[in-house]
């Protein structure tokens, strides 16, 4: 990370912390998820009913179901337990004042009012950002020594006893100042590779699979995820994944200096955290 | 205390930010017809990429019985009003011919009987719908391909139109594939559905099976096989009911 640094007047270091290349990526992949996820809840609103299996439509069982009741109630059900979730999953009032019978609110999806056609629009073109983006990402990455310089877990970084100190720094809000700042800490290596190795690629991969096309072209990815509908569900699950990752990462940042952080991931430049003068 | 006013006007521009430009920003794009545009170039790469990686002749997958959906969910029009359709449901479609016209050499006049005479093709392939749904249904009926020889190609074809007898209001239902999907091999005009002749729910008296795309290709109550040089000049000029009334993609192998 620490390619170049300089001093200012009053002895605080600013130190290059992020590639152009990690800056790019990192806001067009922000931007590019974003428009994923609120499409994709919109073509959710067109069947909210998720299945395991082969196959899956009203008359099977659903494991996860955003439904209207009867009596005009919205719910989330979710195995054998039922929420109460009126006003945002289910039922909801929109920006005029109507109640909408969607089930996630127009606030939350692209585009606000019900369309499963421009959703796909969007959902399917910025498919290709996401893939593509992340391929060329790693690639990059992997030839640039990102991935191994800053990624890499490395062996002592992996005993149970340093994830034991890193869990208890974060959750005291102490993070690493000085030198050390200038590290990823073994907590953030491991979401990190997550999102990088895991997550993005498997909601990728469960995309791909609930296409038909791709179904005949690559029969494998559809058996190996367990059938188009368990591909549907899976994507729904590390969709969320991702999302609670978005807003751990979007805490960490307003926790540990967001204008430093921020700063960092535009410009490059990151003000190095003077160490703590009183020990601990 | 200065920081802390600093992070709580910037939670705020975040909120602003997300709920009052992001929101209207995006349903703004939505609706400009530019933007569309390039969101709808990704449509000829979804088919490009689809064909380049298996193949135009690429097998949708097939099952076994007992992976068969206990009932298959009847979805678009179940029913059919058309007087003349009517009739032919009330004489078991003795008295029902299928058009075969366009760009043909021997315009065809095709009655049931004829369909069910030519080769039969058994499949039990998964139906998957745009809105998320799946069911697994076994089909049989000719190969498509099988009824184009029958009428013979002109040079000029290039894609395949179905009339439909169903209607959305005033407009008739049809859709269309090109050459490549009407003549692979899993693409067939069923007849019959899970063992039974099909039902009027699944588009009686024949459907069009094209397994490696989504639900909506699959046009039910065929009255009429069209063979077009293009898709201009067919209603709206993208080729389907749902592609001219909202923006549904053509090519649904995504």
């Amino acid at each position: 990370m620490a390619d170049q640094r300089e001093e200012t007047e009053n002895g605080s270091a600013f130190v290059r912390r992020h590639r152009f290349s990690t800056r790019v990526w990192h806001w067009v992949n922000a931007a590019t998820f974003i428009v994923m996820l609120m499409s994709g809840l919109m073509i959710f609103n067109a069947h909210p009913r998720l299945y395991w299996g082969q196959y899956g439509a009203n008359h099977d069982a659903a494991w996860l179901e955003i439904a209207v009741t009867p009596r005009g109630e919205g719910v989330l059900n979710v195995a054998d337990f039922t929420i109460r979730t009126t006003g945002v999953l289910g039922v909801s009032t929109d920006a005029e004042g109507t109640q909408q019978e969607l089930a996630f609110p127009g606030w939350a999806t692209i585009p606000s009012r019900y369309s499963l056609a421009d959703a796909r629009l969007w959902h399917l073109a910025f498919a290709w950002v996401l893939a593509v983006g992340l391929l060329v990402f790693l690639l990059w990455s992997l030839v640039s020594g990102h991935l191994q310089r800053d990624i890499h877990i490395t062996r002592r970084e992996w005993r149970v006893t340093n994830i034991w100190h890193d869990i208890k720094e974060h959750a005291r809000l102490r993070f690493p100042r000085g030198e050390a700042a200038l590290r990823y800490s073994t907590l953030q290596k491991l979401a990190y590779a997550a999102v990088l190795f895991l997550m993005l690629p498997l909601v990728i991969a469960t995309g791909l699979a609930m296409s038909p096309g791709m179904d005949a072209a690559w029969p494998w990815l559809t058996q190996v995820l367990g059938g188009r509908q368990s591909a549907r569900s899976i994507h729904f699950v590390v969709a969320f994944a991702l999302l609670a990752f978005l807003i751990v990462h979007l805490a960490m940042v307003m926790l540990s200096g967001p204008l430093n952080g921020i700063r960092a991931m535009i410009t490059g430049w990151y003000r190095l955290p003077p160490e703590r003068e009183n020990g601990t | 205390m200065s920081d802390s006013r600093l992070r709580l006007s910037r939670r705020r521009l975040v909120c602003i930010g997300a709920g009052g430009l992001l929101l209207p920003g995006c349903d703004r794009l939505n609706g400009s017809e530019g933007f569309r545009q390039v969101l709808e170039q990704a449509e000829v790469l979804h088919m490009r990429s689809q064909r380049l990686l298996g193949g135009n002749e690429a097998l949708a997958r097939e099952y076994s019985e007992r992976e068969m959906s206990p009932v298959f969910r009847a979805n678009g029009n179940t029913h059919v009003a058309d007087r003349e359709y009517r009739r032919h449901v009330t004489t078991g479609f003795a008295a029902w011919r299928l058009a075969v016209d366009g760009l043909v050499e021997r315009p065809q006049l095709l009655p049931l009987a004829g369909l069910q005479a030519l080769e039969q093709r058994n499949q039990i392939t998964r139906h998957d719908c745009v809105e998320g749904w799946s069911a697994i249904g076994k089909w049989q009926g000719p190969r498509l391909s099988a009824v184009l020889d029958l009428a013979g190609l002109q040079p000029g074809a290039r894609y395949i139109v179905f009339h439909c007898a169903d209607r959305f209001g005033d407009t008739p239902y049809y859709e269309s594939i090109d050459l490549i999907d009407a003549f692979h091999p899993q693409t067939i005009l069923a007849w019959r559905m899970n063992g039974a002749p099909l039902p009027e729910a699944h588009g009686a008296p024949v459907r069009l099976r094209v397994e490696r795309q989504l639900g909506y290709k699959h046009a039910k109550y065929i009255t009429r096989i069209e063979a077009r040089a293009s898709l201009a000049g067919l209603y709206g000029g993208r080729g389907g009911y749902w592609q001219d009334k909202s923006g549904y993609h053509w090519y649904a192998g995504v």
